[in-house]
């Protein structure tokens, strides 16, 4: 009996959402690529998740779109406020589901309020604010996903302070595209996650977008015909 | 009495499509003639000819295909017509109603009166021939109309005696009558109607009452749809919001009051407004749930704010309506088991309401993928609350570019210039052939250098259009040195960048 205890009896913390069960709910999925990121393998409820565009490096926008999709699909409801020039085909594309993707392009001065009434009724909200925002309006709308147990996923330029997790690309490689010939077939993006406190140490993801390449199929081999006499 | 549009099928093409009736028209049904117009008769184009036949008998025909939702569609003005003259109109079927023949009869004076009135009824409201026919019951009367006679009481017996089996519209037994020398609905009639029972089956026994005129089927009345709209006209123009807003409230009240009464809920509501000038806007709100008054209100108001905000408008608002055009019973609204319908849905809708009300309807969209071959058409924006229509329609787009599609969008095309390596501005002749390979692209004052690229693939469209300007351009995919993928296109000598592979 002893001896089987050991392999039964795990700490809290080392459970993962699926075998808790009762922790589900409090933890939106993301795709199987990016859940290492996450120390709670998954955008968990209430969190602050920053998406930082590096400039210089490209792949924001579509690391932006990945960490909706999972959550998309699973019947969440998404917004995306001041981001008029995000391509929805794309979005589609990735996985997102459009008709539960509601978008502001141009909230205006009133955006905080526009934010904070989202946060009550959305799972993920997006928000992309041109200039720097204050630590008050930071801390107020961070409070209240926390409240509502929505994710702020704040997608600005600036570093966010008091965000829990924040990703930004590092590196992103095209393949497929050549000198005159080809067309642009798929990505390898690495993404760096730093957290806050004990999750400082950042941690790397790289992956294919939207799937690793595949390579031409290769033209059956010719039968070759022999005079058999 | 019965009152019977000849040719329905062919004069409904003619409301609906627009389809000339006066020339040779054949409505077809599973490659066969249903029916034809009096021109094509005349060339020999009979029910149930098969199409090919049809078309070789008159080569001019015109076919359409056969739609019974729309020749209904367009039968309900007749029929409102009709009800103007008649209570308790039944629809036997589209071109056809009748309806008790004694009240009108008594209240004009005499049938063949009655009937005047009618078809004149029938024709000044709808511009549709009628003829009238009245008899004991549907099927003599509906043949009386075809004959345009009038057959007294006690006299169908006789009328029909004289016709033959064929118009009883059983064609099997028709035939096997003719065959046993029975050929007139009086012969038919005459036999003892147990042995028809037992050597031909239940209906033509029931065909058999019908030749001998007893046709005790009774009308199945038509309940007219209750009149749902609600309509407010103002004595003075209304242009302030909050006037608007206090009008809005009260009408939608009155709309929730008439619903309720009828034990309907709205699920597609329809805005119209009538300006001092004649001007109409009109505008359709969708709702997934169902609209409360608080709702209806919001939304009319939200609908009077942004006409009257938007200077659209040279004048005042003289008259609102609202119209109902989605309803459902009250019961028939049921929310989904799974996921959809659920709490979080109800908690998304409430706080897309609240921005609109905040930002006004047009602020909060939604996206839906149609077709096209540019980037920013493919996705159209839809207003929360509007319908889900894209513009373009899907379907195959030849020269649209693959997926991974762009994920930044630029809303205005920045323009750029793309030289070669020797510094030579690069251009596309008439054959789609670059005359140097492009080698950087300038933005500003920066220049990047192009490391792969691919094209040009080009795009011809919209030049059957005469009011725009034709969509004639040639597109670029290039990698840069940066690791930026950009979209560049080039249309009328100028390079832009319409969207970035972010």
């Amino acid at each position: 009996m002893r001896g089987e205890l050991p392999g039964l009896v795990r700490r809290a913390s080392e459970l993962t959402t699926e075998v808790a069960g009762l922790g589900a709910d409090r933890v939106l999925p993301v795709l199987p690529e990016l859940r290492e990121l996450f120390a709670g393998q998954g955008l968990r409820r209430g969190s602050t998740v920053a998406v930082r565009p590096v400039p210089g490096v490209s792949g924001s926008t579509s690391l932006l779109l990945c960490l909706l999709a999972a959550a998309s699909q699973g019947g969440s409801w998404c917004a995306v406020v001041g981001l008029p020039q995000l391509g929805l085909v794309a979005a589609a594309e990735m996985g997102v589901s459009l008709e539960r993707l509601a978008l502001v392009p141009y909230p205006g001065p009133q955006w905080t309020g526009v934010v904070a009434t989202l946060l009550d009724g959305f799972d993920i909200v997006v928000v992309a604010a041109a200039g720097p925002v204050a630590a008050s309006v930071r801390a107020q709308l961070a409070a209240r996903a926390r409240q509502r147990g929505s994710v702020l996923m704040p997608f600005v330029a600036n570093p966010w302070e008091g965000a829990d997790v924040s990703l930004s690309p590092e590196k992103s490689v095209w393949h497929g595209l050549g000198w005159g010939r080809g067309r642009l077939r798929s990505r390898e993006l690495t993404v760096c996650a730093r957290g806050r406190g004990s999750a400082e140490r950042p941690r790397r993801s790289t992956f294919w977008l939207p799937g690793p390449p595949v390579p031409p199929p290769e033209a059956p081999q010719r039968i070759r015909l022999s005079v058999v006499r | 009495m019965l009152v019977w549009c000849p040719d329905w099928p062919v004069v409904a093409a003619e409301i609906v499509d627009g389809i000339p009736a006066g020339g040779p028209v054949a409505v077809m049904h599973a490659n066969k003639v249903v029916a034809s117009s009096s021109a094509a008769r005349a060339q020999g184009v009979r029910r149930g000819l098969r199409k090919r036949d049809a078309q070789s008998r008159c080569s001019r025909l015109i076919v359409v295909e056969h739609d019974p939702g729309r020749d209904m569609r367009a039968y309900e003005p007749v029929v409102a017509a009709v009800e103007q003259l008649a209570a308790g109109v039944a629809v036997l079927r589209p071109g056809v109603c009748a309806f008790a023949a004694r009240g009108p009869a008594r209240y004009f004076g005499g049938e063949a009166a009655a009937a005047e009135k009618l078809v004149d009824q029938v024709a000044n409201e709808c511009g549709v021939e009628a003829q009238i026919g009245v008899a004991d019951g549907a099927f003599a009367a509906l043949l009386a109309a075809r004959a345009g006679k009038l057959i007294g009481e006690e006299e169908t017996a006789e009328f029909l005696a004289g016709l033959s089996v064929s118009t009883l519209e059983r064609p099997e037994l028709a035939d096997l009558l003719w065959r046993l020398g029975v050929r007139t609905l009086g012969d038919f009639a005459a036999l003892p109607p147990g042995d028809v029972l037992a050597r031909f089956g239940l209906d033509a026994a029931l065909a058999q009452r019908l030749a001998a005129g007893r046709d005790d089927r009774p009308l199945a009345v038509r309940q007219p749809p209750p009149d749902l709209d609600v309509q407010e006209r103002f004595a003075e123009p209304v242009e302030r919001v909050d006037m608007a807003a206090f009008a809005a409230r009260a009408l939608a009240e009155r709309l929730h009051e008439k619903l309720t009464g009828y034990g309907l809920v709205c699920t597609r509501l329809a805005i119209v407004a009538i300006t001092a000038d004649g001007q109409e806007l009109e505008r359709v709100w969708r709702h997934d749930g169902v609209l409360t008054a608080q709702a209806i209100a919001d939304r009319t108001r939200w609908q009077l704010e942004g006409w009257l905000t938007s200077r659209k408008l040279a004048c005042g608002i003289i008259a609102l309506q609202l119209i109902p055009e989605g309803v459902l019973a009250q019961v028939g609204l049921q929310p989904g088991l799974w996921g959809e319908a659920g709490a979080e849905r109800d908690r998304a809708h409430r706080a897309m309401h609240r921005v609109q009300g905040m930002l006004g309807p047009e602020s909060v969209v939604t996206a839906v993928l149609g077709g096209g071959r540019d980037p920013l058409l493919q996705a159209t924006m839809v207003a929360w609350g509007d319908e889900r229509k894209p513009a373009l329609a899907q379907g195959p787009w030849p020269g649209r570019l693959p997926p991974p599609s762009p994920a930044v969008v630029a809303q205005q095309e920045q323009p750029v210039e793309v030289i070669s390596e020797a510094g030579e501005q690069v251009r596309v002749d008439a054959r789609l052939a670059l005359n140097a390979d492009p080698g950087f692209v300038v933005m500003g004052r920066s220049k990047v250098e192009i490391v792969a690229w691919s094209g040009p693939w080009p795009v011809d469209e919209r030049w059957w259009v005469v009011e725009q300007r034709p969509h004639r351009l040639v597109r670029l995919q290039v990698l840069l040195a940066n690791g930026q993928a950009l979209l560049l296109i080039l249309s009328g000598g100028e390079w832009s960048i319409p969207a970035e592979f972010d």
